[in-house]
């Protein structure tokens, strides 16, 4: 079966098509393509402008999406579009995008939660059967694990997402947003040496991250009001590099330690990383050296099935599909708040 | 909008992430207890500490060793930071709720720097191993939950009353899950479970003790108070969903437990639409 997946929950507009050969033969991918609306420095992307882009993006990247993956109308099975979570006015717009393609092809509809999506598409390329699941992008931060037909989540951010705890103070440094804020954040930590002085907010296997950034905006507005400030302990010149260095270190260690707990609550040993700041490198490190402590492996996914995409709609939306769940056209809606653990996982024992 | 359609070839590959090999710690041990004698046994290995059970200060007394051995990944300083600082409070804490009566184990040692602390032993096992047996026997027979369904309500009471006292002293836990709470037998029953088999519901009698107190602070702020419940709350939800519905006996009993306790029940409704509302963008 072949489904073509949309989304467009956030600042990326994704289409993808995957195809199921059978049950139990891994998945094809046939095409994933993405169109990201980059924001000038210093601001955020808005959900008009963005909104804007997608619909703007929609047909030419569905149109090359097919031409690439070489099937006709004809092939497609269904057609998948994120029902949430993310912002209004963009997801609106990817669903009158899919409602508009499954009237014309005459091809049923399956909305996708957001979260699921990413969660199936790291199970099925790194091939974990049962892992932990931290879940760290813009707008979610999860420690997810499957328990009868549902992932359940076990701690999550209080407040801000940890994406958009670095995608904020990359505002504030007005750092570029191209590729993506948190990237730019990353190459300028690789500089970083000196470990500031930040709270750190850990509440069982919850976190919070609205007081570091707060903390942090007062050590950028410090740095720049006085730029000859110098480490006490090493006498070295402090910079925006250890700003970020800071930063990721912080942040990092918290999470790690957030999702180190949930494996041990559940007595799992694999952990998968899946969403936009699973790409950080350094995170992806520190999860290393802490399930090889406990005897472990990490599975992460690169940029292409991290970040948004199109692919990982399709195949959860096929996942969905196989087991008969349909959406029918009254009920395309799409909506802001869509949890992570009210999806009836049918297609997992 | 600078981007141009980026191209994702489809390469899936399905190679975990081999991290750096460190050499595995060979201190498991603080070097205080590493030339025991009687070498302290390894319990369980927590997400940040590992616990011993060893009997160093006498050969009669059974003690608790509590290591936090420092963690790779974090940066040294972060590291000596928070190790320091979770050692002396989780002592601080234990003591103080040992003094006003919420049952904990008895501090006996600790050294701060070395990242150990060294408690009172508590026989019994923790909440989650005792009510995931109670569930799993209880799952065969004809709706059995709901006939023993007074046996947990009466757990889920205890446990309710026992967090009350300890917030009722101005104690909050910080890593509220039914991993972190044990089962301790009472005296009487040691010796009715020794002369006969143990009978399903005899697996959720006890006196609850609460451990770990590692990520604990002194505060009075129902704000935080509501925070420990909601943590339990969902620890509970993902844990045991199946016992779930009984939650609200926790909180009933909660509320019952302390002066104030229901402006923290109240606050925990704020809680939980917070947690449920929160945007998830992205």
């Amino acid at each position: 079966m072949i489904a073509i997946g949309l989304e467009g929950s956030a600042n990326k507009l994704g289409v993808g098509i995957i195809s199921h050969p059978s049950p139990g033969k891994p998945a094809i991918i046939l095409s994933n393509i993405r169109h990201t609306f980059v924001s000038p420095p210093g601001e955020g992307f808005l959900p008009k402008d963005t909104a804007k882009h997608h619909r703007s993006w929609v047909v030419s990247l569905v149109k090359q999406a097919m031409a690439e993956a070489g099937v006709s109308t004809r092939d497609i099975d269904c057609i998948c579009y994120t029902k949430g979570p993310g912002m209004g006015a963009p997801l609106q717009s990817v669903a009158v995008a899919a409602r508009m393609l499954s009237l014309l092809w005459g091809k049923e509809l399956v909305g996708v939660n957001h979260c699921v999506g990413h969660i199936e598409m790291g199970r099925e390329i790194t091939g974990a059967q049962n892992p932990v699941v931290l879940y760290v992008s813009g707008g979610n931060t999860q420690v997810i694990a499957y328990a009868e037909q549902r992932y359940r989540i076990f701690g999550e951010a209080l407040d801000i997402a940890v994406g958009n705890c670095l995608d904020r103070f990359a505002r504030t440094l007005e750092i570029s947003n191209d590729p993506a804020p948190g990237y730019n954040i990353e190459q300028l930590a690789k500089k970083g040496k000196v470990l500031l002085d930040l709270p750190y907010a850990v509440k069982g296997m919850d976190c919070s991250f609205s007081g570091i950034l707060a903390s942090i905006d007062i050590l950028a507005a410090e740095l720049k009001a006085n730029p000859e400030q110098r480490d006490p302990i090493t006498g070295e010149i402090i910079t925006t590099a250890d700003l970020c260095f800071t930063l990721q270190e912080i942040v990092y260690a918290m999470l790690v330690e957030i999702t180190e707990r949930a494996m041990a609550h559940v007595g799992s040993d694999q952990v998968l990383i899946v969403g936009g700041v699973g790409c950080n490198e350094r995170l992806q490190e520190m999860m290393g050296l802490m399930a090889n402590d406990r005897g472990g492996s990490v599975f992460a996914t690169d940029e292409r099935f991290c970040i948004d995409n199109g692919i990982m709609i399709a195949h959860a939306g096929l996942l969905a599909y196989e087991t008969g769940f349909r959406t029918p056209l009254e009920e395309s809606t799409c909506t802001q708040r869509f949890r992570t653990d009210e999806v009836f996982i049918k297609w997992r024992d | 909008m600078t981007a141009q359609i980026q191209e994702i070839p489809p390469i899936p590959q399905a190679a975990p992430l081999e991290p750096p090999v460190p050499p595995k710690s060979s201190n498991l041990l603080p070097v205080t207890f590493q030339n025991d004698p009687a070498p302290p046994e390894l319990i369980a290995q927590g997400a940040e500490a590992l616990l011993y059970r060893t009997t160093y200060l006498l050969p009669s007394i059974p003690c608790a060793l509590k290591y936090r051995p420092s963690k790779p990944y974090r940066h040294p300083i972060l590291d000596t930071r928070l190790t320091k600082h979770r050692i002396l409070s989780e002592a601080r804490v234990l003591v103080k709720c040992r003094k006003e009566g919420v049952p904990v184990p008895a501090v006996y040692a600790l050294d701060e720097k070395a990242g150990w602390l060294m408690f009172e032993w508590i026989e019994g096992e923790v909440v989650r191993v005792r009510l995931n047996e109670w569930l799993r026997r209880r799952k065969g027979v004809e709706g059995g939950i709901q006939l023993g369904e007074e046996y947990l309500r009466a757990l889920m009471r205890r446990i309710g009353s026992a967090l009350g006292r300890m917030h009722g002293i101005g104690i909050v836990h910080g890593d509220l899950t039914t991993s972190n709470m044990m089962l301790r037998p009472s005296k009487n029953e040691a010796v009715s479970a020794a002369g006969g088999s143990e009978t399903e519901d005899q697996i959720l009698d006890g006196d609850i003790v609460l451990i770990d107190f590692g990520l604990a602070s002194q505060g009075t702020q129902d704000e935080d108070r509501a925070v420990d419940l909601y943590v339990l709350e969902r620890a509970f939800a993902s844990t045991h969903p199946r016992a779930e519905p009984l939650f609200s006996e926790v909180l009933d009993a909660y509320g019952k437990s302390f002066k104030g306790a229901h402006i923290v029940l109240k606050k925990l409704e704020d809680v939980r639409m917070r947690g449920r509302k929160r945007s998830m963008l992205g």
